[in-house]
């Protein structure tokens, strides 16, 4: 599915190490005299990410700037102006009259919580038994979930939308959520996460007679928090920012998320880019909040190994 | 010995495995077999035979989007490969500010290929930026049409996808490199290895796995592009729809009267085939170098 394939996700191979925890020990074990930078060095590093900040933020304060400049401003000036002369919001009013932009949000929020929580029950569920329980079938149902990686979503999109259709979902938001709600490749980071913890911690809870059920709620769960987060941001860019799948299944304007809403927007009104810039950064901005509040939890998920390479 | 009863287990993996049943498995299956049919988005269908995979070998706007999907492949592999892991050694050192920095140059892998591709396309316009600027500096004398030249849409597009993807692949680096060991690096720098020697033998070798696993994603990826395409295009593919891509064919076929599910679903298993032969080329690769 789309949602869960979508590029914008770090791609996790169950290993069978617990390289985590290696990493830990050797960076604890680094010595501390080689990690100071000369002044040189420094001043060449900052020139640098400097440069880079400029080419990957630049685009998008472009936007955000040609947004805010007054209609009778010149806004294909030669000389570009980052600040705008006559700072105004409204092509940002203008765009919730030419597209219902405050419903298509609504939307995609609906898509977005419902990805968001099924990825988190499912896949933590799933991943707990395959990780923390010997049962029958077990390396088969794991080898299902691995065989799924290899297949680009794309390839499967066209029968996934006849399945939707047989639901009777086609054209409705549920229709637009729902194949993305468990994500194989969500279940395998999960099962990863529960793996590194040490099988004593089960077999004293055992021994103290907690069932399957407590141990995963009172173990399993609190040890897993930093891998539930990134799973929970990925699951929530992805449904935010998917196009393809949403084009596909929704047919009727009204119901469209924001990024179905906005090549809409720039289809009827490509004569005003003020128009179109307001409308890209209200998708733009939210998912730069959730990203900017919630990056320590995905800085720290991918030091744990979350995220592997 | 098991504590707990046997379909304990079961009750935890359902869901996920049904999903994947419903939503994986069986999409595959169909895939093929609606390859076989005229299925239409509405409803319905009857088997064809092999008439979809005939209609494929004539059909031009699939021999341009190969075309475009192999050039795309080929730009993106070296500058992909090579650029994040430079990134990544920039933001390795934990300098203050350095979150920032890293969150920044992760923000247009967060950003919807919808939004950037039309903060691109204002940037590529005619009377945009890069125009404007060039003209204003007298590299050229008339604005360059970025997006509807058939060449230069397929080339803008290159370059958004490769600005887009900077940031994920320095992230998979960034976790690759807490991997080489710092030891080596000490020693190196003790026996005066100086910063370049030291990032092509011991950087470089320490992430070669990686650098094979970001080879194979960003061909995968770069075989799998279409919102970038689709909207720089407008939708249509550019001039004669010679910009488009397997996926935006398959896009195409997927709506309206004129769509055909069975043609699109045998576009499916071409794209399937596709991406398959770079990720078993350098699986490969990624073997015979682990033997030597």
């Amino acid at each position: 599915m789309t949602v869960v394939t979508e590029p914008a996700r770090p791609v996790a191979v169950p290993d069978e190490t617990g390289a985590a925890n290696g990493r830990r020990r050797r960076r604890k074990g680094g010595t501390f005299g080689f990690n100071t930078v000369s002044p040189r060095e420094k001043v060449v590093r900052y020139v640098l990410l400097v440069f880079v900040l400029l080419i990957t933020i630049g685009p998008f304060l472009w936007q955000l700037s040609t947004s805010l400049k007054g209609s009778g401003e010149d806004i294909y000036t030669r000389i570009p102006r980052l600040l705008p002369a006559q700072p105004t919001l409204s092509h940002y009013a203008a765009v919730a009259d030419t597209i219902p932009v405050w419903d298509y949000m609504r939307n995609s929020l609906q898509v977005a919580v419902l990805v968001v929580g099924g990825n988190i029950v499912g896949s933590s569920l799933a991943g707990f038994a395959l990780s923390r329980l010997q049962f029958k079938g077990r390396k088969l149902v794991l080898g299902l979930f691995l065989a799924t990686l290899v297949l680009p979503g794309e390839v499967t999109i066209i029968s996934q939308y006849v399945t939707v259709r047989e639901f009777g979902l086609a054209n409705t938001l549920f229709g637009v959520a729902l194949p993305g709600m468990i994500g194989a490749l969500n279940v395998l980071l999960m099962y990863n996460a529960f793996r590194s913890l040490p099988v004593e911690v089960d077999q004293a809870a055992i021994v103290d007679g907690a069932n399957v059920w407590q141990r995963f709620v009172y173990i399993g769960l609190p040890s897993v928090r930093g891998t539930i987060s990134v799973v929970a941001i990925f699951a929530f860019i992805g449904a935010w920012d998917d196009f393809l799948w949403p084009l596909i299944v929704l047919t009727d304007p009204d119901k469209y998320t924001l990024t179905v809403g906005l090549q809409y927007l720039s289809g009827t009104f490509s004569n005003n880019p003020r128009l179109i810039a307001a409308g890209t950064m209200i998708a733009f901005i939210p998912i730069v909040i959730v990203f900017a509040t919630l990056q320590r939890f995905f800085f720290k998920g991918v030091e744990e190994g979350a995220v592997k390479g | 010995m098991r504590y707990h009863r046997w379909f304990s287990p079961w009750v935890l993996v359902v869901p996920a495995l049904a999903w994947l049943l419903v939503f994986n498995l069986w999409p595959s299956i169909n895939t093929v077999i609606l390859s076989f049919t005229n299925a239409k988005p509405i409803g319905g269908g009857t088997f064809v035979g092999l008439k979809n995979f005939e209609a494929l070998l004539h059909d031009e706007q699939l021999r341009y989007a190969l075309l475009n999907s192999v050039i795309y492949m080929i730009v993106c592999l070296p500058f992909l490969t090579i650029v994040p892991l430079g990134l990544a050694v920039l933001v390795e050192k934990k300098l203050p500010g350095i979150t920032f920095f890293r969150t920044a140059f992760y923000t247009p892998v967060v950003a919807s290929a919808v939004v950037v591709a039309l903060i691109w396309q204002w940037i590529l316009d005619d009377r945009g930026l890069v125009n404007g600027m060039a003209e204003k500096l007298g590299v050229i004398s008339g604005p360059l049409p970025f997006l509807s030249d058939q060449w230069l849409l397929l080339f803008s597009a290159i370059s958004l996808t490769i600005w887009k993807g900077l940031g994920y692949y320095m992230i998979i680096y960034l976790a690759a490199l807490g991997n080489v060991g710092r030891e080596l690096h000490e020693a190196a720098a003790v026996d005066g290895a100086s910063a370049f020697r030291r990032f092509t033998n011991i950087t470089i070798p320490g992430v070669r796995g990686t650098m094979i696993l970001i080879a194979i994603l960003i061909s995968v990826s770069a075989l799998r592009v279409f919102s970038e395409l689709f909207i720089l295009s407008g939708g249509n593919g550019g001039p004669g729809g010679r910009d488009s891509s397997v996926v935006m064919l398959i896009q195409q076929y997927s709506q309206g009267f004129e769509g055909n599910l069975g043609y699109a679903s045998a576009l499916s298993i071409v794209l399937f085939f596709v991406t398959v032969v770079p990720m078993l080329a350098l699986a490969r690769l990624n073997k015979k170098a682990a033997d030597a």
